[in-house]
């Protein structure tokens, strides 16, 4: 985490463009569940940014990850109305700097092969080198990579590879986790 | 013991305590209703899907317990559709049964195929389609929980035709089972000790409170409560439309209705608080008028099972979630225990007195000629009931009256569709509200335009001897809308004349196997009531001929602030009605 997020208020996108919030839901595991929690968005005119979806440890449990526009829309009613369905059970919101948020990417971008004109795999390795990715798939004039990290980070990447000629890419959208308690007595106390 | 499906639904609304069950038979939900044949469940066969929906509501809304709908699949649900919507606008307890098409072909665009869960998903608190016989009990046991505990609503249960025809062992889950299959639903039902005693605080402080009672009261059967509440504070109470009969009207305390059409004494004192304790009300459009000029020197107290509804149009300095029987009552405890004197009231009493003096509800007598003046008819109907006579409307300028006009002395004596306004549902509710209390008088106030919509039903009501009364307030419009074309469109009336005698309303109420009569002279109104009053094999419907240019005042436009109330002309400055 680089501590650049905010301390407190919502979230502002690497993009910058529009003030998120991510969301994290403890639903039932079963048929239909998704459709409702999709639904209560459309039905309640909230926008959702990404949205994320896996069974928990617990298989009779799913996390939903939403990450929601907040211009027009306060989290408050927002989680209120989510916490009428039936089938959810928890929900937490992800506050900045308190949270572990992190993203995948795959994006197939063009590349001579060696020798071909234009910029070479390797400018291209190089750049997924610099960023922790790896590259997953070869073809004669593309590349596929995959870079997992913070979503601003993930912004930062797509931006670096958009002159070469991005032919595909695909975002998991947001997933997110509390960050771990760790009692401490730095604050205050002065140690460093 | 091995039951198919089907039996193992019927004794699971017979486990249930259901006594009746509003619907209609057909291919998908067929094999429902051969265990219906030896159950001790009364079913009552609508002549419309969207009839068994509000007579479930009916019933529901005079008896507290869930009312219950059976219909197939397809166009049965999709005729439900209105029943479910209003009653989740309402927060009525419904449990809606619909038939699905057999496993093997959902999702194959079958004979009679809907997306039942899909279509009704926004329109129900929960609905759910059961898959397996074995889960049948669980899921009605889920149904009637959900239905009628925290915020009250519809839900709905979709069963393919084979799950209802195959077997299972029976199992009825005890309350353990239940609780943990709904890991997610824990309503919170007492209020938060620290914010009560802040209530109350604001409330001993206040020199101007009003106590804003919404239809929570009246679920949470909170009236005694409420009663004790508004007396210990001696506070004004305004009951919203959907809370007709939480507070006796007879009660120096009681304003009456708020909002568009409501009583100018009871805008008015909202509007000019400085502390609303709403209880069980959701600030709806039609109370507040415009929002940002609504109130705007108050102070809110906010109680709601609903914490979604505190804070979503009007933010509340002290929000309390919970019940609003147990808050009102913590409320009292904690106001009786502090000993502290109330703020000095008097100069607020003496302007709500003024106001009820000065702007009363008017309309102006009926002149040699004219036609009846709705308002007066009601006056009639209510002046001959007996007590506790439960009235029931349909939407519209009738509505607006019947809630205006009536005395509302007890809980459960007023049905209507108050938050989706679905015209045509006085008919039904009222069969249902009689099925669930038939030993009371019920009376439908009905618009000739409301009538039209769901008047087969009185087929119905004749084939089961349920006998409801029905007065048409037949002024031959859509009045409602030809009032608002007269006042915002300059009298350019669209789409909204409907003939007084076509139908004939006495003849078609006869083809239904009714009592029927007409009335047309002030002179014949008391009369021909206590006649209908007498009669009670069967149905009556009357036939009121009604003056169309009535309006209903006091009017707030819509979008306008509630400072910006339009009382009876007679009751402007310089009208010609003298108030002593």
């Amino acid at each position: 985490m680089s501590g650049a997020a905010p301390a407190t208020g919502p979230w502002v996108s690497g993009s910058g463009r529009a003030r998120h919030q991510t969301i994290s839901v403890i639903v039932e595991n079963r048929a239909g569940v998704l459709a409702r929690v999709s639904a209560l968005f459309a039905r309640r005119g909230f926008n959702i940014i990404s949205l994320a979806v896996a069974p928990t440890d617990d298989e009779s449990f799913s996390r939903v990850t939403i990450v929601v526009d907040l211009e027009e829309t306060s989290v408050e009613q927002l989680t209120k109305q989510l916490f009428k369905l039936v089938n959810v059970v928890k929900i937490t919101e992800m506050v900045p700097g308190e949270a572990i948020e992190r993203e995948l990417a795959l994006v197939s971008v063009r590349c001579a092969p060696p020798g071909g004109p234009g910029p070479s795999r390797g400018e291209v390795g190089e750049l997924v080198r610099i960023f922790g990715g790896s590259v997953v798939d070869v073809g004669h004039e593309a590349l596929t990579v995959m870079l997992a990290g913070q979503p601003s980070t993930l912004d930062d990447f797509e931006e670096l590879l958009r002159p070469y000629g991005i032919i595909d890419i695909q975002r998991t959208g947001r997933v997110a986790l509390p960050k771990l308690e760790r009692p401490t007595a730095r604050r205050g106390a002065g140690h460093n | 013991m091995q039951l198919t499906g089907a039996q193992a639904l019927i004794k699971s609304l017979e486990m249930e305590r259901t006594e009746v069950v509003f619907g209609m038979p057909g291919g998908a939900i067929l094999p429902a209703y051969d265990p219906i044949l030896d159950s001790s469940i009364r079913h009552v066969l609508v002549r419309h899907e969207q009839g068994a929906g509000h007579m479930a509501e009916g019933y529901a809304q005079v008896t507290g317990r869930p009312g219950v709908c059976m219909v197939t699949s397809g166009p049965g649900a999709t005729n439900l559709v209105t029943a479910l919507c209003d009653a989740y606008m309402d927060s009525v307890p419904m449990v809606a049964i619909t038939g699905q098409v057999a496993r093997p072909v959902i999702g194959t665009d079958a004979f009679q195929e809907g997306d039942t869960v899909g279509i009704t998903r926004s329109v129900t608190k929960h609905n759910e389609l059961v898959m397996r016989p074995e889960d049948i009990p669980l899921a009605v046991r889920q149904a009637f929980l959900l239905a009628s505990t925290g915020r009250p609503g519809p839900v709905l249960l979709d069963l393919p035709k084979d799950v209802l025809q195959s077997t299972t062992e029976w199992h009825w889950p005890d309350d353990t089972e239940l609780a943990a299959s709904l890991p997610g639903y824990k309503p919170t039902t007492k209020g938060h000790p620290r914010m009560v005693r802040e209530a109350v605080r604001l409330m001993t402080g206040a020199s101007r409170p009003v106590v804003y009672a919404g239809g929570g009261i009246l679920k949470a059967r909170a009236s005694e409560a409420l009663r004790e509440l508004a007396e210990l504070l001696d506070a004004p109470v305004v009951t919203t439309l959907m809370a007709r009969g939480a507070f006796p009207d007879s009660h120096r305390a009681c304003l009456g209705m708020p909002g568009m059409h409501g009583n100018y004494a009871a805008i008015m004192a909202l509007q000019e608080a400085d502390l609303i304790i709403a209880l069980g009300a959701r600030f709806d459009d039609r109370v507040t008028g415009r929002v940002a000029s609504f109130a705007p020197g108050a102070q809110v107290v906010h109680v709601d099972i609903d914490p979604a509804e505190l804070g979503k149009i009007r933010r509340a300095d002290v929000p309390i979630v919970g019940d609003c029987r147990l808050v009102i009552e913590e409320m009292v405890r904690v106001l009786r225990a502090s000993g502290e004197d109330q703020a000095d009231r008097r100069a607020w009493w003496a302007t709500i007195d003024d106001w009820r003096q000065r702007f009363p509800l008017y309309y102006e007598p009926q002149l040699p000629g004219d036609l009846l003046k709705p308002q007066a008819v009601i006056e009639a109907i209510r002046d001959a009931a007996p007590e506790a006579t439960t009235l029931v409307a349909g939407v519209g300028q009738h509505q607006m009256w019947a809630s205006q006009y009536w005395r509302f002395e007890q809980p459960g004596t007023w049905v209507n569709s108050g938050g989706l306004g679905t015209m045509g549902f006085a008919v039904p509710a009222a069969i249902g509200a009689k099925v669930g209390r038939p030993d009371r008088t019920v009376w439908a106030i009905d618009g000739d335009g409301c009538f039209q919509m769901t008047a087969q039903e009185l087929v119905t009501a004749s084939a089961e001897r349920i006998p409801v009364k029905v007065a048409i307030l037949n002024n031959a419009y859509l009045g409602m809308v030809r009032q608002w074309q007269e006042m915002f469109y300059e009298e350019r009336y669209s789409e909204v004349y409907l003939s007084p005698d076509l139908p004939d309303y006495v003849k078609w109420a006869e083809a239904m196997g009714c009592a029927a009569f007409r009335v047309e002279s002030p002179d014949d109104v008391g009369p021909v009531v206590d006649k209908a009053n007498a009669i009670d094999d069967r149905p009556v419907v009357i036939d009121f001929r009604t003056d169309s240019r009535e309006k209903v005042f006091p009017m707030v436009p819509a979008g306008a602030s509630n400072s910006d109330v339009i009382v009876h002309p007679a009751l402007r400055p310089g009208g010609e009605k003298v108030v002593q």
